[in-house]
């Protein structure tokens, strides 16, 4: 449990508590899945559940969660990894829960909000009683409040003011049919520890990370591709700019940098000296208030 | 090659915790342009004086209306030496649980005094805390000297009270460092106000603690089977791996290991990851082991160096700390998870509870929310234990109420 004591590395101790947490989730479940979405993130969770379980399979399935807004790089790469590890990918459409009538889309097109209602639908029809997430605590400040097994009611809501304390390397994952654990093997990685370690382990993530041309246009102080998802307006001229993508989420939301990073090496590099926060730089969604985070999660987003 | 500290913080309401913190995330370059305009914003809206530093880690909307602190919450920072996970626990509100949840895991304890209260009852309850869980470092900040004068005098008085307490319990090392949070005097950077003192900054003693690497290593082998790797594939059919973590000690190919409880012996054959098979794997390393002996060995089955056994046991005294509303009594059944193992159990005598300032003990016959005390548990099968004091892994433990699954204690075996 003494983390500096062991002479590991930092990536080192991180890992190993991932994969800690992942294997006592695979041991004391019946049906956990792990939410993949072909992000940084939920790439490197990928590659720690591979570690944890080898050399068998990863014993549960992949769900990604699908707005329908999605940058094509990024689903041909979902295809690629679940084709490579052998792995089911389960797909939950937004659309359908729009065509169903069960969410409705709002002007602007955000989808991001949206994806709470089609997640709990996925997790009821899977009956997942654990859901695997790649959020990080260093995130956002609502984050930083969240445990590694952060417990969710029939409802799929979480209450911050009454979690259950997490001490040493003891989880409790107890839950009553319809509830179910949301748990985030990556709490205690920040954004840097995530490219150290894409660079260390060589792992592959979609193209869009790195600096490429692209058409873009500015909205809100942020850089947005021309996509069928996110239109210029009149007022709003296109260039072409190298552009890489801190996140990959909702392709209407997120916003591109201005930056030269090739290799996950310079990409540690301008990570390590950038001066603003991955959400603050390209999600509009979390601009909408301080709490709006908080908000989205006690409804049951991630 | 970077190394990890965690540290736990605490401090009475408005010791300038959540300012500290702040100074340090802001000093150490370790806060984001748009977080810092977002509580510049905040600040301004509120009124306050100068940038409230404490709005950067009070994330939840509660917490920024009441202007506390409710829950635990992790930050991170680091610099080139070392990157640090700090557990911000709240001084008021269920102090206690927050404080053992953020020490349990801890390896330094920074306790905050104010400059112009000294010492007072929830400094000894913290580190009184720390004690308990055995927290290998402590920091004594004595903040807010700026509203003393930087008066010498004052810091060395509060040292010594301090220090006098401290005898009494059973603290490895204490650094004290008196600073000015607000103005970011001793934070990051060495105060030219306080000339007379010549010890390190607070980020200073943190980059440069000394976490003892030996001795996690050196003490004998423990590992808890967490779960049972079977490919079942045509290139492995007959491939048998237990995974775990190793909670303490080295283990090496070769090693004669037991399996406990069953008390079976085999050795070790290999041990594998993703990256390659190793020699050795020492505490805090994720693994799997093959044994060179076909055993059974499942799920909360513990391997352990054959030569220093734990003691395996269905009875024994522990130190519990209470979580939950409805208070522990004597003869409740419970459930305990310790390392990979979740059994019933039954607590069979309440001995005391400790008074938390000074961990003295006083009669009780109940434990209530935030209380600490001395139980007799029973188990429905064997744990095999090593005293907390030995073993920060193997010596601790969760109780669980079974009907609504909840935690409720933590355990420390005694």
């Amino acid at each position: 449990m003494t983390t500096a004591a062991t002479g590991l590395s930092q990536l080192d101790v991180l890992e190993a508590e991932s994969i800690h947490v992942m294997r006592e989730v695979a041991a004391e479940f019946e049906r956990p899945a792990l939410l993949f979405s072909g992000g940084k993130d939920s790439i490197v969770m990928l590659r720690l559940a591979e570690k944890a379980f080898w050399p068998a399979r990863i014993p549960f399935p992949l769900v990604h969660v699908d707005t329908g807004h999605n940058f094509d790089e990024v689903l041909a790469f979902r295809d690629k990894r679940a084709d490579e590890l052998q792995a089911r990918l389960v797909i939950a459409k937004v659309q359908d829960d729009i065509d169903a009538g069960r969410v409705v889309e709002v002007p602007g097109g955000l989808r991001n909000p949206l994806q709470t209602t089609t997640l709990l639908r996925a997790i009821e029809e899977g009956r997942y009683d654990a859901v695997f997430g790649g959020a990080r605590r260093d995130e956002e400040k609502a984050r930083a409040k969240e445990r590694f097994f952060s417990f969710r009611d029939g409802f799929g809501q979480w209450d911050p003011k009454n979690q259950r304390p997490e001490l040493w390397n003891l989880y409790n994952g107890r839950h009553n049919p319809g509830e179910h654990i949301r748990v985030f093997p990556l709490s205690n990685w920040t954004e840097l520890d995530i490219w150290r370690y894409i660079a260390r382990e060589r792992i592959e993530v979609p193209a869009i990370y790195y600096a490429h041309e692209r058409e873009v246009f500015e909205r809100d102080g942020m850089l947005l591709g021309v996509t069928p998802f996110s239109e210029p307006r009149p007022d709003e001229p296109v260039q072409t700019r190298v552009v890489r993508y801190r996140t990959v989420g909702d392709a209407s939301c997120t916003g591109a940098v201005e930056s030269p990073a090739r290799t996950p090496e310079d990409v540690v590099e301008e990570v390590a000296s950038t001066r603003i926060t991955e959400r603050g730089a390209t999600r509009a969604d979390d601009r909408a208030s301080e709490a709006a985070m908080e908000d989205r999660k006690k409804e049951g987003y991630f | 090659m970077a190394d990890l500290l965690r540290f736990a913080t605490a401090g009475s309401v408005d010791d300038g915790k959540s300012t500290l913190i702040g100074r340090l995330l802001y000093d150490s370059k370790s806060v984001f342009q748009d977080q810092l305009e977002s509580v510049e914003r905040t600040s301004a809206d509120r009124g306050d004086d100068y940038t409230n530093l404490a709005l950067l880690t009070d994330g939840l909307r509660a917490e920024r209306e009441q202007g506390i602190t409710i829950d635990v919450a992790y930050r991170y920072f680091s610099t080139p030496v070392r990157s640090f996970i700090v557990a911000d626990t709240p001084g008021h509100v269920q102090y206690t649980r927050n404080m053992v949840t953020g020490a349990s895991t801890a390896d330094l304890a920074l306790v905050l005094v104010d400059a112009r209260k000294g010492v007072v009852e929830q400094t000894r309850r913290h580190a009184s805390l720390s004690a308990l869980l055995r927290v290998p470092h402590l920091v004594l900040a004595v903040n807010k000297m700026d509203l003393v004068g930087f008066d010498e005098s004052t810091y060395r008085r509060i040292v010594e009270d301090f220090t006098a307490f401290a005898a009494q319990l059973d603290l490895p090392d204490v650094t004290a460092v008196p600073m000015a949070a607000l103005q970011g005097d001793n934070v990051v950077h060495r105060s030219e106000r306080m000339p007379w003192y010549d010890g390190p900054a607070l980020l200073e003693h943190l980059e440069q603690v000394h976490v003892s690497r030996e001795d996690a290593q050196l003490r004998p082998a423990r590992f808890p089977v967490q779960y049972v790797i079977r490919p079942m594939s045509t290139e492995r059919p007959d491939y048998r791996g237990y995974a775990g973590t190793v909670a303490a000690g080295t283990l090496r190919v070769g090693d004669a290991v037991t399996v406990l409880p069953s008390g079976r012996t085999s050795t070790v054959e290999a041990l594998e990851t993703y990256n390659g098979a190793l020699p050795e794997a020492v505490a805090g390393q994720a693994v799997t082991v093959r044994l060179a002996d076909e055993l059974d060995v499942s799920r909360g089955d513990m391997l352990v160096a054959s030569e220093a056994v734990p003691t395996v046991t269905s009875s024994f005294d522990a130190t519990v700390c209470w979580m939950a509303d409805a208070p522990l009594r004597p003869g409740q059944r419970v459930l305990v998870k310790h390392t990979t193992r979740t059994v019933k159990a039954q607590v069979q005598a309440l001995h005391d509870r400790l008074d938390v300032t000074q961990l003295l003990p006083e009669q009780a016959d109940s434990l209530r929310l935030n209380d600490i005390g001395r139980v007799t548990l029973r188990t429905a099968s064997p744990l095999a234990v090593d005293p907390y004091a030995q073993d920060r892994t193997t010596g601790a433990f969760i109780v669980i109420d079974e009907a609504t699954g909840t935690t409720v204690g933590a355990g420390m075996v005694a």
